[in-house]
């Protein structure tokens, strides 16, 4: 039996279509990918994640125990800030990449993807059985009664502060308003007296929140945002737009760039592993990873013929050369809106792997040029200083 | 609801038929294009090929998915539209007009009449 999020009906209403994703009935789209996309990049979007679920750790040894499961090193966290991570098995291999908060001093929120929330309860559950200090850690499963939105795009702050005037009373908020948080921080905001957590995040790579909300009142607040952010170009959001934004992004998504087979390493997540600082699940098998050099490792590839078919997931990348040897297969792939030609992301053998390097896509029995790519596959106009001519 | 033009004829998997003359012109329908979404790519026989009716004979891929598209009729492809490939979005703003795919010279004219009438085809999307 599908999930549904509090926001179905309101999907249903906007003509939404439902696909399944991760357990869950979720919209792809609205008024089409394209259209969504370039919202977000010019403007500013809407998306309901409730499905993402919400994991709360607190306790004395809270932070202690989590650093012995989580890659990233939860320590430089100050009360209010955050940071991606992973959870993997001792073999290197990925349970979950997720985001870390830090919301008290004791107190973490970790938010999760929707089809790994189960898996991850169940090893952070037996994690801690053997974890000493268990008695100092309380785990809470929040999934089931909160819903989040992620609110995406460069226009986001014009409205977004008119919709959440102040801090939520005595939640010892450091921002006055969500517009003066920074990249990464975590507060709490009053909606009409409810507390709502702000995040100043997102898997888009523009400004933007995720806003995490009871079930009861992530209806209303969504309607609202609608309707506030409307004048400013806000539009509803699929998963379809979610995962071309993502894929410009190079952002890993879990099931196709990340699986238990291969190490936050390989995927080139290393800034995000904290092998020098600390030992945690994995750590062991990432150290020789490391010491031992890669076999193999995600690259970003961009197709060199804008009239090229647009590549999908499982596509076979070749090497040079007419009879090139087969070098993997994609684990993504899509038309760029951004860019108007095909992008993906493959794991190729270390040799094939430096920006680039010629390869070739397979796609329905033909080749066609790519190369391999330096990561992010698009930048924002204004962090490169001048559009770039593509 | 889609459009679905009565002086068409239309194939199951929403390909379209304009016969005539000598040449019968093939398309998707608006209910199919609809279903697609955003078009991004068209991949068009080549001139000269010899298609049998039910062959997959070109793709139309859209931001998520590929989808085969089939010949409603027998007989050899003689012309296909050179615009889609550069605007392949015209699948979706003419799909009877500007957004044709391709025209063959019938091998099996009697074919066309097998195929749904509009009526036929508004009846089986529903609409």
């Amino acid at each position: 039996m599908l999930k549904r999020t509090p926001l179905f009906e309101a999907h249903v209403g906007l003509g939404a279509r439902i696909v399944e994703f991760g357990g869950w009935e979720m919209p792809i789209q609205y008024s089409g990918i394209l259209d969504e996309h370039h919202a977000v990049r010019t403007a500013a979007g809407l998306f309901d994640i409730s499905h993402m679920g919400e994991v709360f750790v607190s306790g004395p040894a809270a932070e202690e125990f989590l650093n012995g499961v989580l890659t990233n090193d939860l320590r430089k966290l100050v009360p209010g800030q955050g940071q991606y991570t992973l959870m993997c098995r001792p073999h290197g291999g990925v349970i979950d990449d997720l985001f870390a908060y830090r919301i008290g001093a004791v107190d973490f929120l970790l938010i999760v993807n929707a089809s790994r929330a189960d898996v991850d309860m169940a090893w952070l559950t037996a994690r801690l059985l053997e974890f000493p200090r268990r008695s100092e850690v309380q785990l809470t499963n929040a999934s089931d009664r909160l819903s989040a939105v992620a609110l995406q795009g460069p226009r986001v702050s014009e409205f977004v502060d008119d919709v959440f005037p102040g801090p939520f009373e005595h939640s010892g908020s450091l921002s006055s308003r969500p517009t003066e948080m920074k990249r990464n921080r975590i507060s709490v905001f009053s909606y009409g007296g409810t507390p709502v957590w702000f995040a100043r995040t997102g898997y888009t790579g523009e400004d933007g929140f995720e806003i995490v909300a009871p079930n009861a009142l992530v209806v209303e607040l969504w309607q609202r945002l609608l309707a506030v952010g409307k004048s400013h170009g806000l539009k509803p959001c699929g998963l379809g737009a979610r995962d071309t934004l993502r894929t410009e992004m190079c952002f890993p998504l879990y099931g196709q760039e990340l699986n238990e087979e291969w190490s936050p390493i390989e995927a080139g997540l290393d800034v995000f592993v904290a092998l020098d600082q600390k030992e945690f699940q994995g750590s062991e098998h990432m150290l020789k990873q490391r010491t031992a050099g890669l076999r193999r490792r995600l690259v970003a590839l961009r197709l060199l013929e804008k009239g090229a078919p647009p590549p999908r997931p499982h596509y076979s990348v070749w090497g040079e050369g007419g009879d090139g040897v087969r070098l993997g297969e994609t684990t993504s792939g899509t038309l760029s809106p951004s860019l108007g030609v095909g992008i993906g992301m493959a794991y190729l053998p270390v040799a094939h792997a430096e920006p680039g390097t010629r390869v070739y896509l397979e796609i329905r029995g033909k080749r066609y040029a790519a190369e391999v790519t330096k990561k992010p596959l698009y930048r924002r106009p204004a962090a490169t200083g001048a559009a770039k001519a593509v | 609801m889609s459009n679905v033009p009565s002086e068409l004829r239309y194939a199951k998997s929403h390909e379209w038929v304009r016969s005539g003359g000598e040449l019968a012109e093939i398309g998707i329908t608006d209910h199919a294009q609809h279903e697609l979404t955003d078009v991004v790519f068209v991949e068009l026989p080549v001139v000269g090929r010899k298609v049998k009716a039910g062959e997959v004979c070109a793709v139309v891929e859209s931001v998520k998915t590929a989808s085969d598209i089939y010949s409603p009729i027998s007989g050899e492809v003689v012309a296909v539209n050179g615009a889609l490939p550069s605007q392949p979005s015209l699948v979706n703003t003419a799909p009877y007009g500007e957004g044709w795919f391709f025209k063959v010279r019938p091998s099996a004219p009697a074919e066309v009449s097998a195929l749904l009438t509009a009526d036929q085809y508004r009846a089986q999307i529903g609409g």
